[in-house]
């Protein structure tokens, strides 16, 4: 990059990365949006995807195409040779100890719901108790306000501060010989609060009670190693890793998911099927009824070949750099309120504008080619706790710029202009 | 040429920002509620009718601007109309809003500032929930609106 502008040229000596190279990848960002260049800043909502996740799909459907585990031909044996690779790129990209660890579902969502239900369902009892965050989506609420209804168990909260960030010493104080349960998203995706899931980890496991970590907005930011962090469960959806729509990942440990049922049942995830009576597949496969998302998971596949040969580490500081500009020139903005300030958060700026509705800033950004996201981020408790209705969201990723920051601001500059 | 002051025309940057009949009815005859839940949007309306006729009509509640300003718009065009007049314009408004088809500026008037609104589909639900609160309310319903 040879940019003349000498404050531009000390932000790149911090961080070698090459966005430009990376912006490459990615298809999407070449457009223009009611004649300005696209600039995307809604990536904790889904991310887009780079060509080598694109062409991979396309390869599968054109060269590959065939189900899996049922055929002995030629193409039957490809397709699930490939698709069992990916659940090894998973098992490695989560530092798992076996791939019988590696569920895939459709995304978060079902596997929240998955372990709700078939770990929740079969071990709760109306005395228990289940921990969850005022921080957390909505799917990781509401799956366990419907186990709570089902099995009579309390569902609590731990609350947060005005940071956005979740107060540990409350926790102390809800967990007991009665948790059974405690499950955290590991990053907010309404606020960018990265959580102190390790420690919430232990304390959980001092009680006895086993831990999900939903780790959606976690895993296109941070290297997550599920073995060091010794978590029972932790979830996460392909599409806001530059994968595809329509796949996710369910990690479990081996024991936990060998004692539990099925969640649904079909074929593939059985050993025998008589009139009366079936067994079930072994893991994964009992937890995988009916024909998967093979697509998917081959091109989730590619997604983490991808962040891998890009180095998450580096990636995550160029964000970090980001969110630092982002911050500063967001401050400078008069009546502009940054909504989550935790000293330790991903790069996720939700503001309010004075007197401007976060839905007419959504609207007049996108008029200048800038999508960012606005409304409750399916965070209602969040909102609630800060007693505002919504919030705008910009939320980067790594092929985002310093230049698109500019435009950002200057788009915000127009929201008040609008408005005068 | 795109412009966004197509759909935030003076008209409604000025009822956002002084909202008219804004406030809360003590003695309304019917009171109801609408509710975005996609957006947050909530609104009461508060309506008196008089001899098949609004009498008085206000509101409150928050929104984004289109929302606000089409409340306040609205509630200034049903002042002292009859129910059948509320009906009819009601169903113009919606047609403004959701179609290309030709309408009459001089009968909707400063409604008519609403309609860059039907190039944004995300932002017609923002326009019509006052207009959906109060078309249940005159049929008598009484569970809170919905949109979605
Ligand atoms: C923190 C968090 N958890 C869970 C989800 C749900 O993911 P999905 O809709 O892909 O199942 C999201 C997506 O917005 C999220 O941000």
């Amino acid at each position: 990059m040879n940019n003349p502008d000498p404050a531009n040229n000390l932000f790149n000596n911090t961080s070698d990365f090459d966005v430009e190279k990376v912006r490459a990848d990615f298809p999407i960002l070449e457009q223009q949006v009611h004649g300005k260049p696209l600039v995307y800043l809604d990536n904790a909502a889904t991310a887009q995807k780079p060509k080598q996740v694109i062409e991979v799909l396309d390869t599968y459907y054109r060269e590959t195409n065939s189900n899996i585990h049922r055929g002995v031909h030629s193409l039957s044996e490809k397709a699930t040779a490939e698709y069992e690779a990916a659940r090894n790129k998973v098992k490695e990209f989560v530092n798992a100890a076996s791939t019988k660890e590696i569920v895939f579902v459709r995304g978060a969502t079902e596997a929240i719901n998955l372990v709700a239900q078939s770990f929740g369902r079969n071990t709760l009892m109306a005395d228990d108790e289940i921990i969850i965050t005022e921080l957390e989506h909505h799917s990781n609420i509401v799956p366990w306000q419907i186990l709570s209804e089902q099995t009579g168990a309390t569902l609590k909260f731990i609350p947060i501060n005005d940071a956005g960030e979740l107060m540990l010493e409350e926790y102390e104080k809800l967990l007991n010989n009665k948790t059974r349960i405690v499950a955290v998203g590991h990053i907010s995706n309404a606020l960018g609060t990265i959580n102190p899931i390790k420690t919430i980890i232990d304390k959980a496991h001092a009680v006895g009670a086993k831990v999900l970590v939903d780790g959606a907005q976690a895993v296109p930011h941070t290297k997550v190693d599920v073995t060091e962090l010794d978590c029972d469960f932790y979830v996460f959806s392909g599409h806001k890793l530059f994968g595809p729509t329509g796949i996710g990942v369910l990690y479990g440990k081996e024991a936990l998911l060998e004692s539990m049922p099925p969640y649904q049942g079909g074929g593939d995830m059985i050993q025998m099927v008589s009139m009366k009576k079936s067994t079930y597949n072994s893991l994964p496969y009992k937890f995988e009824a009916g024909t998967p998302h093979i697509a998917g998971v081959i091109g989730l596949g590619a997604a983490i070949d991808y962040v891998d040969e890009l180095g998450l580490d580096s990636a995550a500081q160029y964000e970090h750099e980001l969110l630092v500009y982002a911050n500063e020139q967001a401050s400078l903005v008069s009546g502009l309120n940054l909504v989550g300030t935790a000293k330790n958060k991903t790069s996720i700026l939700s503001f309010t504008l004075d007197g401007i509705h976060p839905h007419d800033i959504g609207t007049i950004l996108d008029g200048e080619g800038v999508a960012i996201r606005a409304g409750h981020h399916c965070a209602m408790p969040v909102m609630e706790r800060f007693n505002i209705p919504a919030t705008a969201r910009a939320s980067f990723a790594f092929y985002n710029t310093r230049e698109e920051i500019d435009a950002l601001i200057k788009a915000i500059d127009k929201c008040k202009k609008v408005f005068n | 040429m795109f412009d966004i002051k197509d759909l935030y025309q003076e008209v409604i940057v000025d009822h956002n920002r002084s909202p008219r009949n804004f406030g809360k009815m003590e003695d309304a005859d019917t009171t109801l509620e609408g509710f975005n839940p996609l957006c947050g949007d909530k609104l009461t309306l508060y309506i008196k009718t008089d001899d098949n006729k609004i009498s008085d009509i206000s509101f409150d509640g928050s929104g984004c601007a289109i929302s606000v300003a089409s409340a306040s718009l609205m509630t200034d065009a049903m002042k002292g109309i009859s129910l059948d007049e509320a009906e009819t314009l009601f169903n113009e408004f919606h047609n403004l809003v959701t179609t290309d088809d030709d309408y009459d500026v001089d009968r909707l008037g400063k409604l008519a500032a609403l309609a860059g609104v039907k190039d944004y589909p995300a932002r017609v639900k923002c326009a019509s929930l006052c207009w959906h609160t109060l078309h249940s309310a005159l049929q008598g319903e009484s569970t809170p609106v919905r949109t979605e």
